[in-house]
């Protein structure tokens, strides 16, 4: 097998239209990479939500649904249901699973549903410009929360992962970090344990992703990956939540 | 053929699985749960899937993924459910996909009660979710409607791929009647897999999408047109209503649903007092019968819309009559039925005053 690095079979080779510094080009070349090494991208329906990575689908080149705002996992259990031999999975911001799309991420995960979701935690809303999200960080500025978040009025950040993994429902539950190439390795290995999950049978399986956002969090590159690793990481512990045996 | 006593509401979950219906996501509300507690029992015995969902977001959403991957699939509600579907209505709508959903209406709005009413035909017809779309909405008015709309219904939504509405009431979907079941060679069903479907990309064909994102202005208004070209089609081709002792009629009452059969039931008094009354009752409510109906109207002196509500398809009777005659309105509302003896009284009035204002 050739370890030369090369794009992963499953991009379109459409220019990422991602800003410089963003960790999602990163995570959609996980997902591609785990994909084809599986062999699976004949059998895989993803799922996308709204926020920045909208046009997942124009850069993956797989069988995609485009799905209204948090609505995904609702999308995706559809689909599994109606198609049980395919791999499903939702690609979601911490804005669209965390707040908008909240009850069906925890139904979806309650009942069990043998879909992968992939879910991207920046801290912020990104496409609409920077505003407070549910995982916004105590202290944290953003454009709704201008003198830092608030935790008296806007609320403390929300810890989804760790909730979700409460549910017997959830199988494999794992929170990653993109920052540094040591971290991305563990990461590429929780979206194939979580993909193996579904392949199994085993139940819901879910990767939380700790992301950048330079452009929103107004920092060069460099600092948002220092700044998340110490910032967000000490909110947002890493790790592997809930494994099923037999999963590697 | 032999009948068989069927409630409303089973009667269009029966049909649905005749009509190879094998999804089917919903929520319990009032007066439509004994669809959902139909499909709850009857879709496992032909292998389906039931799912009750968390909300009736969640199950507009799953059937946006089942429809997604062309199967028949279906969900129902009353108004305040209906009203939280609208949003994924109009995905469904801008994506192409076809479903069907049933919305058997209660009293509004708000909480309302749980009575029967027509309140909903605004939303129905006229978008109720954002953008540029139309549903197929169509109005029963008996169980076997019911039984035979649902089936016409699955092959509207696969025809045109687009969601169709049945908008029924609670009294419809309560009441008992017997049904005469089609045999199933007469049931039409998709055969094979539909080409825009997602199913992965099997055989390594291209990649497919289902999607109502058309970011460029251009794009998006193409796509608008496109639809409104199908809409216009559907207006060709897909009206359909009935028309009672209309040939003579001085006076035409304009209803649909359970309005209808209390309109139905007064043609048939008057017509016994030797009064010439008719009935023009609209199944399809979108697209309405109005040029039809403006046809019929012709040698009548005045119309009645008579509705459960405070007056919504009046307003349409009245675009499709354009001030050609005056167009009166008796409604109740609020779960409140029109009254036969009071619906006659009136009628016999409008002819002996002869026509004037309302």
């Amino acid at each position: 097998m050739s370890k030369g690095f090369r794009r992963p079979k499953l991009y379109t080779g459409k220019p990422m239209h991602y800003c410089p510094g963003c960790t999602h080009g990163i995570i959609h070349r996980l997902i591609a990479e785990v994909i084809e090494e599986l062999g699976v991208e004949e059998k895989t329906i993803g799922v996308g939500s709204v926020g920045c990575s909208v046009f997942i689908y124009e850069y993956l080149d797989l069988d995609f649904i485009q799905a209204a705002h948090g609505r995904a996992s609702a999308v995706a259990t559809g689909v599994k249901r109606a198609r049980p031999d395919t791999l499903v999975f939702t690609y979601q911001g911490d804005g669209d699973l965390a707040a908008i799309g909240t009850a069906e991420i925890v139904h979806c995960a309650v009942r069990g549903e043998k879909i992968t979701v992939f879910f991207i935690n920046n801290a912020i809303y990104g496409m609409t410009g920077g505003q407070m999200a549910p995982t916004t960080i105590a202290g944290q500025k953003t454009t709704t929360t201008p003198f830092g978040r608030d935790v008296t009025t806007a609320g403390y950040p929300i810890r989804m992962t760790e909730m979700l993994a409460t549910q017997e429902g959830t199988a494999y539950a794992a929170r990653v970090s993109v920052h540094d190439p040591r971290h991305v390795l563990a990461a590429k290995k929780a979206v194939r344990r979580a993909f193996l999950t579904q392949q199994q049978g085993l139940g819901f399986s879910i990767v939380e992703f700790l992301s950048a956002c330079p452009t929103n969090w107004g920092m060069p590159p460099r600092d948002a990956l220092k700044w998340l690793a110490e910032n967000m990481i000490p909110t947002f512990p890493l790790g592997e939540i809930k494994k099923p045996e037999g999963v590697e | 053929m032999e009948k068989v006593l069927m409630k409303g509401n089973e009667a269009i979950g029966e049909a649905a699985v005749q009509a190879g219906c094998r999804f089917f996501f919903g929520y319990p509300i009032t007066p439509q749960t004994e669809l959902p507690e139909y499909m709850a029992r009857r879709l496992p015995e032909v292998g389906g899937c039931f799912l009750q969902a968390e909300s009736e977001i969640g199950a507009i959403n799953m059937v946006y993924g089942a429809a997604s991957c062309g199967e028949r699939v279906m969900t129902s509600s009353s108004g305040p459910g209906i009203s939280l579907k609208q949003e994924g209505i109009s995905y469904l709508a801008g994506a192409e996909l076809p479903c069907v959903i049933v919305n058997i209406m209660r009293g509004g709005p708000g909480l309302g009660n749980i009575g029967a009413a027509q309140a909903d035909y605004l939303q129905a017809v006229k978008g109720g979710g954002h953008g540029d779309y139309r549903l197929l909405v169509l109005a029963p008015a008996s169980v076997q409607e019911l039984y035979d709309l649902t089936i016409t219904a699955f092959d509207l939504a696969d025809t045109y791929r687009n969601p169709v509405m049945i908008l029924g009431d609670g009294i419809l979907g309560q009441m008992m009647e017997p049904v005469v079941f089609r045999p199933a060679a007469e049931i039409k069903k998709p055969a094979g897999e539909k080409e825009w479907a997602v199913t992965g990309r099997k055989g390594g064909r291209p990649a497919r999408l289902i999607s109502s994102l058309h970011i460029v202005p251009e794009n998006l208004e193409k796509h608008v047109n496109k639809l409104m070209e199908k809409y216009r089609r559907i207006e060709e081709k897909e009206k359909r209503w009935e028309e009672y002792h209309t040939a003579d009629a001085e006076v035409l009452l304009v209803a649909y649903g359970t309005s209808a059969r209390i309109a139905k039931g007064a043609v048939d008094r008057l017509r016994r007092e030797g009064l010439a009354v008719g009935l023009f009752r609209p199944i399809t409510l979108w697209p309405f019968p109005a040029a039809e109906l403006a046809a019929v109207a012709e040698n009548c002196r005045q119309v009645l819309v008579v509705e459960m509500s405070a007056g919504q398809m009046v307003e349409d009777v009245r675009l499709a009559l354009g001030g050609k005659l005056p167009v009166h309105f008796y409604g109740r509302t609020g779960g409140m039925l029109p009254d036969l003896n009071y619906l006659v009284q009136l009628v016999r009035e409008l002819i002996k005053g002869g026509g004037g204002g309302e």
